[in-house]
Order: C-alpha cells, then sequence, then structure tokens
C-alpha cells in the first residue's frame, strides 16, 4: 500500500506517494530524481548515503521514506549556495584533490557540513571521529582532513 | 529490499494490538537501524513492522534525585550520548553509547532497541546491568517492571511476550559515592562491534567497597554479571591484590566463544584485563 509523504528536499516542498518498505534513499534517488546521495553498502555501513534530516545527519538507507513525514531534508544537491559558488568545502575538496572515485564524496561532504556547522576549529582526531561513518577506499583519507581543515579555516575567515 | 508492510500506530493499545494480531513476522520498528539491516541480509523473515514513533510520551527523559535517570523508548542514542547529565553521571553509559555505531547510526538507533534486540555484544547493556536498571513493559492488561538482569533469556531473546512493548528504561540515582566505568575492546576506535566488553559501578564508604557489580558483554549468551568476582570485592579497599584476584575469577565465570571476532581464550583472556582496569578507572572518578 502506498502512502502520501510531504516534506521538504533542501528547501523545497514535495509530496510524494511510496512504499511503506520504501527506503528513503531509495526515493530519494529514483522518485524525486537527486542520484548526487549514493548508495554503497545499504546497510548502513558506509555512509556514502548520509543526508541531514532536520540537520542531524543520517543513513538514508536506515530510514524509511515515510518517516520523511513533515521533516526537512538536506542532501547534496542543496550544499551549493548558489548555481555558480561552490560550499567552501567542495571548492576545497577539488582543490586539495580529496575526491577521487567520488562515490564516497556526496556522504562525507554532508557529514563534513553538519560536523564543521557544530564545531567550527574541530581537531584532527574530532575530524577522524567525525567522519568514522563514512568510508573512503581510495584516498587514505590524508587529502579529505586536510580539505576539510583548509575549508575550516575559510569559513572562520570569512565569518564578519 | 525484501518487501514488508509498514503500519503506523497511534497508541501503544494500536501497537501491542497490530503486534499481536498481524502475526509471528511481525515486528517493532523503531530507529530501525538494527531491523532493516537483517530485513536486507535476509537475516530475519519479516512481513509488518509496527512503527512506534508516533505514539506520544516515548521520547522524555526525566532525572531526579530519587528515582534516578528515566528514558523513554524513542529517545536515541545520539541524544543520550550529548546529554551534560549523562555525561557527569553516567560515565559507563555514556562511554558505551558514544562506541555504538557512527554518529549516522546513533542518530536513529534507540537504547530501547538496543536492548530488545538482545545481542550479546550490544554495548548498552553492560552499563545498564551493572547500574541494576530496570525496563519498563506495556501490555494491554498491565504495566510490569523488570530489573534488566532479568530481561534476557539467551541471545536475541527477552521476556518480552506478543504484544509487550518496552516503554522506557530507568537507570538508579548517582550518588557521589558511586565510581563507573565501561571498557569495550575492538579491533579498532569506531564503528566496531564489541570482541568483550566489561561495565563496572561501584560504592565506596570510607575507603571501602561497599557495593560492587560487574557486568561482562559479549562472553556469554547474554551479558553476565560476575557474581563471585563482587563478592570478592565487597568489604575490601579494592588494593591490586584483590582486584587481580577478582578479575581472575570473573575470567572463570564468563563463558565466552569463539568466533570471527576472537577465540574463546582471547576473550576470557580480555575479560581479567579490562576487569582489573575497569575497576581501576571506575575508582578514578573519586580522586
Amino acid at each position: 500500500m502506498k502512502r502520501m509523504v510531504d516534506f521538504t528536499v533542501n528547501g523545497e516542498a514535495r509530496e510524494m506517494a511510496v512504499d511503506g518498505c520504501r527506503s528513503l534513499l531509495d526515493a530519494l534517488r529514483d522518485d524525486v530524481g537527486l542520484t548526487g546521495t549514493k548508495k554503497g553498502c545499504d546497510v548502513g555501513d558506509c555512509g556514502a548515503c548520509t543526508v541531514l534530516v532536520d540537520g542531524e545527519p543520517v543513513n538514508a538507507c536506515l530510514m524509511l521514506a515515510v518517516e520523511a513525514e513533515g521533516r526537512a531534508v538536506e542532501t547534496i544537491e542543496g550544499l551549493q549556495p548558489d548555481v555558480d559558488r561552490l560550499h567552501p568545502l567542495q571548492d576545497a575538496f577539488m582543490r586539495h584533490g580529496a575526491s577521487q572515485c567520488g562515490f564516497c564524496t556526496p556522504g562525507i561532504l554532508m557529514m563534513a557540513k553538519k560536523l564543521l556547522d557544530d564545531n567550527p576549529r574541530p581537531t584532527d582526531e574530532e575530524i577522524r571521529f567525525g567522519l568514522s561513518g563514512n568510508i573512503c577506499r581510495c584516498t587514505g583519507y590524508t587529502k579529505i582532513f586536510d580539505a576539510i581543515k583548509s575549508a575550516a579555516r575559510e569559513m572562520e575567515a570569512a565569518r564578519p | 529490499m525484501r518487501r514488508f508492510d509498514y503500519h503506523r500506530a497511534e497508541t501503544l493499545e494500536q501497537a501491542s494490538r497490530l503486534l499481536t494480531e498481524l502475526g509471528d513476522d511481525t515486528f517493532v520498528f523503531n530507529g530501525g537501524t538494527d531491523l532493516l539491516v537483517e530485513i536486507r541480509e535476509r537475516l530475519r523473515r519479516v512481513r509488518n513492522v509496527v512503527d512506534i514513533k508516533q505514539i506520544p510520551g516515548l521520547s522524555d527523559i526525566t532525572y531526579d534525585e530519587t528515582r534516578g535517570l528515566t528514558f523513554g523508548a524513542l529517545v536515541t542514542v545520539g541524544r543520550l550520548e550529548n546529554l551534560s547529565l549523562v555525561r557527569q553521571r553516567y560515565p559507563n553509559l555514556r562511554s558505551a553509547l558514544a562506541s555504538l555505531g557512527s554518529i549516522q547510526v546513533r542518530n536513529r538507533a534507540t537504547v530501547v532497541g538496543n536492548i530488545c534486540r538482545a545481542s550479546p555484544s550490544a554495548d548498552t547493556i553492560p552499563p545498564l546491568v551493572a547500574d541494576g536498571a530496570f525496563v519498563h513493559i506495556y501490555s494491554r492488561t498491565d504495566m510490569r517492571v523488570v530489573p534488566i538482569a532479568e530481561f534476557f533469556t539467551g541471545a536475541g531473546k527477552t521476556v518480552l511476550a506478543k504484544g509487550e512493548i518496552v516503554t522506557g528504561i530507568t537507570v538508579p540515582p548517582a550518588a557521589d559515592n558511586i565510581g563507573k566505568a565501561y571498557l569495550k575492546h575492538g579491533r579498532r576506535k569506531a564503528m566496531e562491534l564489541s570482541t568483550v566488553g566489561v561495565a563496572v559501578s561501584l560504592a565506596m564508604e570510607e575507603g571501602v567497597c561497599s557495593d560492587i557489580r560487574i557486568a561482562l558483554g559479549a562472553v556469554g549468551a547474554t551479558v553476565l554479571r560476575a557474581p563471585q568476582a563482587e563478592a570478592m570485592l565487597r568489604g575490601t579497599r579494592l588494593d591490586a591484590a584483590a582486584v587481580r584476584n577478582a578479575a581472575d575469577k570473573a575470567m572463570e565465570e564468563c563463558t565466552p566463544i569463539s568466533n570471527v571476532r576472537a577465540s574463546a581464550d582471547y576473550r576470557r583472556d580480555m575479560v581479567g584485563v579490562l576487569t582489573g582496569r575497569a575497576i581501576k578507572q571506575a575508582l578514578e572518578t573519586f580522586a
């Protein structure tokens, strides 16, 4: 039986009819059409599907779409502040080569955004623990940590 | 994903009725971080899930000096982990909460879900057992309260009857003379299931241990107490020799198995090491 779900994605109101057993991840990718959020393991181990729900990072694969009713979902597509400007994290990831195959990148960027929103000057240890639910098989993480630290400095400098 | 039907309960009565009437393959859907994995990996046959998250009154957290800390079934691991009260008064529980899964998982997973799953390696169970917590259980005929040590009947098994729903957990108040610790042993520091987990909760009066509970995780079908080791320590000053002897006794009292994470012998050795360390750490609370 399909259920109607009203929620917002990246600030935009959406309504969709979904099966009760459909994951938020599948609904975002296949029903809403936002394929930036990746399906890695589909069991909450890899973090590639990390999105923010009411501001909190969750694995979209471990949440049902029907549970998004009334909630605000933020995905990688909403990270960019406007069309011709990248988020400082996205910019830093490009400059530092923090993305190789790119499959983990959307989840890591969403997690890093939350990390820096809560803690603008994280220590190396805090970054490592903050990203412990996000697996990258390409980079060895060093460039990712460098990019996050660099973005943190830039965001701090840009603050009035 | 394997298909299942989703039901949303508005009241405990309705949830209980659905759990009873929809048949054996019906499960409570709370945080979902374990159930959805079991469904996808075909570890559990599920036809129906009953979402309890819209039921009012299950999200509260309260603390008072006589009753202690009470939290509802919907309280997530992440929410409890970030409470300063838990940090200060329940450092053993806090340590277990912070070591469970990832931040993403902790934002969804609930402590009540963790105990109802009744995994022998569940992180939150040893500190709750060491603290002598109580489990509140709803059924359509009455409410009952069960000491957490009596809640588990085997690996993955609990005393819950069909249609019963855990509504919350109460952890007794933490007086100033009580020291606590939880040590989790794994191959890495995060995103890890416990190979062995040891929780200690102890009370000191004028330098003498007046009470101690030691709870051992992942070394038996359920989380175990170490009653003989505890008895050896009560009335002592918890000096190094007494702690060493008790840790040896705890090794005898556990019943580990060998599996993909560790051998039984290794687990038993780690019980000895971690019991000693956990007592030492709990004592440092008073330093």
